[in-house]
């Protein structure tokens, strides 16, 4: 049905896409993306807080980058404090990004085959690196040889 | 008032209302007709015009002395009906709301984006006006039938007034890069329509429209792009009334 374009100025998106569609009966209706909208509000604005403390704490703070090494790690990481400090900035920070991702993906995929393994590749991705990073946080042994 | 590409008409005897002007203007526009060509294909025509010459005007002379096949729709001329939106150099304006003079010697228009294209600047307005209806634009009122009308203080009115001005030219929503890409999206003017009665103190529907526009593909796909409110030609903040919607929305539910 699309017909495509040639040679023309402005990239022209074609006789569309999905029409609307309302099939037999409403959809259950859930508050999920109002829920995602919030969620992109709030850990934005901590991730602003924690991010940027673990940039000065790590690259400015006396000696900066250079002190770190695995003694500083286990140090750091002997306090409970700075364990719940990394792991909410972990997991805020992948689901604030796989949450932005998800709706670009939903905004530029336009068929749903696509739009279907790209999410899931995400949702992978995602729970991969949670589960290797909280795995880390939780398991840590500074008495490792 | 010659026509380039394969079109080639021999200048008409002057009429029609821009005959006298000295200035001309190319206007360079998306020709669709599926008994012609599956494809669209670009046309340019030179047009005299006036100073005080809108677009609608050149477009009026080029369907009545260059060239009869060019289709668009236009009913009051004046602004208020909303047929005749289109995309101008790029923006979705309405034609007879623009002056040529101000558009530059080359003017591209294009059929509004995003919806079915039937020939040249036509487009099927139909899901336009499904997802206008999916939001149930009319008044929902409980209780006693009042003898009288209802009334409403100045206050009350003042707070949709905003989104009463809708003239359903479809501008705002073609031009919502989100709906381009997704034709479930209800799009900004189905969310202006919902917001004139959500906000009215008269009505008694709010929540099912609010219920209606919490949706997966309702206000939270919204990217406020700003392109509806630039969009508009009657000036409706219309990102604003879908961010009210939005706080409406959060502040029901906490």
């Amino acid at each position: 049905m699309a017909t495509t374009i040639n040679g023309a100025a402005a990239p022209a998106i074609e006789t569309p896409r999905s029409p609307r569609r309302r099939p037999g009966g409403p959809k259950a209706r859930t508050n999920f993306e109002l829920y995602a909208w919030l969620f992109m509000r709030i850990s934005g604005v901590l991730l602003l807080f924690l991010v940027l403390g673990h940039l000065f704490i790590m690259n400015i703070l006396d000696g900066g980058v250079q002190r770190i090494g695995f003694g500083f790690v286990a140090g750091r990481w002997a306090s409970p404090f700075w364990r719940t400090w990394d792991l909410l900035m972990l997991v805020l920070a992948e689901l604030h990004g796989t949450n932005g991702l998800r709706t670009v993906i939903n905004d530029y995929a336009e068929r749903a085959q696509t739009r279907f393994w790209l999410k899931m590749l995400l949702y992978v991705s995602a729970g991969l690196v949670i589960t290797l990073g909280s795995l880390v946080i939780f398991t840590f042994d500074p008495n490792i040889s | 008032m010659t026509v380039t590409d394969d079109l080639s008409t021999t200048a008409p005897a002057a009429s029609g209302p821009t005959a006298t002007a000295g200035r001309t203007v190319t206007l360079k526009i998306r020709r669709f007709d599926p008994e012609v060509s599956a494809k669209p294909l670009w046309k340019s025509y030179t047009v005299p015009f006036d100073p005080s010459d809108r677009l609608l005007d050149a477009l009026h002379y080029v369907k009545w002395n260059l060239d009869g096949s060019l289709s668009f729709r236009r009913s009051c001329a004046h602004g208020v009906c909303g047929s005749d939106a289109m995309r101008i150099n790029g923006s979705n304006r309405l034609a007879c709301k623009v002056l040529v003079k101000d558009l530059g010697p080359e003017i591209s228009i294009e059929p509004i984006k995003g919806l079915p294209v039937e020939k040249d600047l036509i487009v099927d307005m139909e899901p336009f006006f499904d997802a206008f209806r999916a939001v149930k634009p009319y008044l929902i009122a409980e209780g006693h039938e009042p003898t009288r009308e209802r009334l409403q203080s100045a206050a009350d009115r003042e707070r949709f007034d905003d989104t009463t001005k809708c003239i359903m030219c479809a501008a705002c929503t073609t031009s919502c890069p989100v709906f381009w890409n997704d034709g479930e999206y209800f799009g900004p003017a189905a969310m202006v329509a919902a917001h004139r009665f959500i906000f009215d103190s008269r009505d008694a529907g709010a929540d099912e429209r609010l219920e209606i526009l919490n949706e997966r593909e309702g206000v939270w796909r919204c990217r406020t792009t700003f392109n509806c409110s630039n969009a508009c030609p009657r000036g409706i903040q219309v990102t604003k009334a879908i961010q009210e919607v939005k706080r409406a929305l959060i502040f029901r539910r906490f």
